[in-house]
């Protein structure tokens, strides 16, 4: 195992307000068009998903993956101290977003 | 590789390469009769309007017209007339005066109510689906069956419909497209250019710039409509949520400062209230409430039981039903008023006390699982699953982990510290942190029956227009405007901006782009929100308001021209933070321009402490004057008589309520 030392800032958190899968991304971008905040960039690679360069001026309204459309390669990530929780009447159980 | 940081440490200098094309230093021309400024709701129906009048248009939108503006979807469409109602624009306005203390843009009001039914009508040819086409509600209490209209909280008045609000933005923005609108996206609009580059003088356009590539614009036109929507981070600011505090990300403070510096009057600007603090938000409409687009939801506690409901009078009411009928005594019922009269039901008013001595336990829920079907599905289904900014982050995402409606209590946090916006109650809030409060209708530009200002040829709409809240009130206006700015550009010519201006504006907004280290904006906008924070806030006087002033003449002097901007993008960030200071300034002049409290505005003076005595029950207006601030006055009844001066002003409009 090899572990890695970089002299990185705290980086903005939340940091991921959605999280690409690269399987199925296409790098299509109309997420990046469509984002009310201007938070993506391209990547440079081509097909590859956008980077996601200011992860914490997300409006978390979803805009970016309702455009997608590709099943799978974009998905809503509430952050942790967003994550609304609920009860199932039946049994009682608890349940998170 | 998706973060930044691991780009940056693979591959360090192709990482930090700028994506789009460097165009700082260029610039762009683009001449248009009507310049519509901001492409929310308000904006796109000005632009398709004013097109439609046989204008020619620019549209600039600092996101994407197609989802842009309004929280990017809506679910209700308030105080309209109907064929499957019977109130009246005057009813509209009566309780709109009535929910806001008087303090009600009175004349905007009525515009809205007016032409109401035939905007949502050309939505609807459009695109957009106002109406249950595809009959999923048949038969329930709250549709209309003649129309296939549905409504929200009251259905025997009927003053609010639901509507599937997702579908209304793209057909807006398609329509724009077809109607040839010249529509600019990620465009940062800094100013607004008139004759001679004087204050107040006739518009002669607007300047911009784009936030990817950091191109300048300059737009020349014979009309302007600011639709750059209101104030919204004076108070608030949290360095990790940047987006999510406000309930219209984009609109930060634009709108006002710019129509400001070109000479534009405005009344309430002193209005304000407490709010949650940045960064204690939870998902809107995503937390168990009985609120708003949750209304009238069933509300539980821990261990199952019902948490008890009163009418708007006060009477404890049994039955669901009994939420979405007016109460004895009342005539008609919606959200925000407090008045008995006209206030909808809810839960008992001493909830807080009863929790506290164990009647209720916490947390309570939200139970959709015992209401009749219809309300479910509507709560549920189409209020939260089809408005722009819930369809993903709520229904879908909790769906997705699991939730369904029919057989889970959605979690509340109602005393437990964090409230999503609208809050059922606001303990959460803090007094020094201001905000304009749940659909508070703050202040905003003051306009005649053309929703023309003071400057010639500066038109507004929307959010920009004072107390002037909501999204049907945004698109009415927005399309009203648009037949009048296209009507003053046939019958003037254009006038030239005034060159020095213009390098003067560019070399203003680029001068951050130019420096390679210093502030991040994120300290200036935290320093200039905790001036107002200190200085306009909860309690103020003279003294106060005065060393404000004197900190933001300090930041501008002395921390502006230190703060820089590394790429296009953060530089938008910039001059939204050069905006706020500018509106911070017109915000504690309207301050010092009132000379008494009051409560309706939210605004407490130590040195003037009587309570809305009767001479200050008006309303007090400023502006930027050639030779320094302008005070004025208003009565509140200014705009009356609605319906004359209505007419007086659009002797040809026909439309639902009047045909010939």
């Amino acid at each position: 195992m090899e572990y890695q030392a970089y002299a990185l800032p705290n980086m903005p958190t939340p940091g991921q307000p959605v999280i690409f899968d690269p399987e199925y991304c296409t790098g299509c971008n109309r997420c990046i068009n469509i984002c009310l905040m201007d938070i993506f960039i391209p990547n440079p690679q081509k097909g590859a998903p956008p980077i996601i360069l200011y992860p914490d001026e997300c409006y978390y309204d979803g805009c970016c993956v309702d455009a997608c459309p590709e099943t799978g390669a974009i998905q809503f990530n509430h952050p942790l101290m967003q994550r609304v929780r609920w009860k199932r009447k039946a049994t009682g159980e608890h349940f998170r977003v | 590789m998706t973060s930044w940081s691991e780009g940056l440490v693979r591959n360090s200098r192709a990482a930090l390469k700028w994506p789009y094309k460097n165009k700082y230093g260029r610039q762009r021309e683009i001449t248009a009769d009507v310049i519509v400024l901001g492409g929310g709701p308000a904006g796109a129906m000005a632009a398709i309007s004013a097109a439609e009048n046989g204008a020619s248009v620019v549209l600039l939108d600092k996101a994407h017209v197609q989802r842009s503006g309004g929280g990017s979807g809506v679910d209700h469409w308030l105080t309209t007339p109907t064929p499957a109602s019977e109130i009246t624009p005057e009813m509209c306005v009566e309780w709109e005066v009535n929910s806001y203390g008087g303090y009600m843009n009175t004349l905007s009001r009525y515009i809205a109510s007016r032409e109401g039914w035939d905007t949502l009508l050309e939505i609807e040819r459009m695109g957009g689906k106002i109406r249950d086409t595809d009959d999923e509600f048949a038969g329930a209490p709250f549709r209309d069956e003649a129309t296939k209209l549905l409504f929200a909280y009251d259905y025997e008045n009927r003053v609010t419909l639901r509507i599937w609000g997702t579908t209304f933005k793209p057909a807006m923005y398609k329509k724009c497209k077809e109607s040839g609108v010249h529509i600019l996206n990620r465009m940062m609009v800094t100013s607004i250019l008139t004759e001679k580059g004087d204050v107040g003088g006739r518009v002669a356009g607007a300047t911009a710039f784009n936030s990817r590539t950091g191109e300048f614009f300059v737009m020349k036109g014979k009309a302007v409509i600011n639709c750059m929507g209101l104030h919204e981070a004076n108070w608030l600011f949290s360095s990790e949520l940047t987006g999510l505090p406000y309930f219209h990300p984009n609109c930060v403070a634009d709108g006002p400062a710019i129509a400001w510096q070109a000479g534009a009057e405005f009344t309430m600007m002193e209005k304000s209230c407490p709010a949650p603090p940045a960064g204690m938000h939870l998902p809107s409409y995503g937390t168990g409430n009985p609120k708003n687009t949750c209304y009238p939801s069933t509300m539980v506690d821990a261990n199952g039981k019902a948490i008890p409901w009163v009418d708007g009078m006060g009477n404890p009411i049994d039955e669901v039903a009994q939420r979405t009928r007016p109460a004895p005594g009342q005539r008609y019922f919606g959200d925000r008023s407090m008045d008995p009269h006209y206030k909808l039901a809810g839960l008992v008013p001493d909830l807080e006390e009863r929790i506290r001595q164990g009647e209720f336990m916490l947390p309570l829920y939200s139970d959709l699982t015992d209401m009749p079907d219809y309300e479910r599905r509507a709560i549920w289904g189409l209020m939260v699953g089809q408005e722009g900014r819930t369809r993903v982050p709520v229904k879908e995402t909790y769906e997705a982990a699991g939730f369904n409606a029919e057989e889970d209590l959605l979690q509340s946090y109602y005393l437990l510290g964090g409230e999503p916006y609208p809050g059922m109650w606001q303990h959460a809030t803090l007094p020094f942190v201001r905000g304009r409060g749940p659909f508070a209708s703050p202040g905003g530009m003051v306009t005649d029956w053309n929703l023309q200002s003071n400057v010639e040829g500066l038109f507004a709409a929307g959010n920009a227009l004072f107390a002037g809240n909501y999204y049907h009130h945004a698109a009415v206006t927005g399309r009203y405007a648009g037949r009048k700015a296209a009507a003053f550009a046939k019958a003037n010519p254009i006038s030239e901006p005034h060159k020095d201006r213009i390098d003067q504006e560019k070399q203003r907004v680029l001068a951050p782009a130019g420096r390679s280290g210093g502030m991040d904006w994120k300290e200036f906008r935290a320093g200039l929100c905790r001036v107002m924070q200190h200085y306009c806030s909860d309690i103020k006087n003279d003294e106060l308001l005065n060393i404000g002033l004197m900190w933001l003449k300090d930041i501008r002097e002395n921390v502006l021209p230190k703060v820089y901007a590394p790429n296009p993008h953060v530089l938008m960030r910039v001059v939204e933070n050069m905006n706020l200071l500018t509106c911070d300034e017109l915000i504690i002049q309207a301050s010092l321009a009132r000379k008494a409290s009051s409560k309706p505005l939210g605004f407490t003076r130590q040195d003037y402490p009587e309570l809305d005595p009767p001479q200050w029950h008006k309303f007090v207006t400023v502006r930027r004057g050639k030779t320094g601030i302008k005070t004025g006055d208003r009565s509140l009844d200014f705009a009356a008589p609605l319906g004359d001066n209505y007419e007086t002003h659009n002797p040809e409009y026909r439309g639902f309520l009047k045909k010939h």
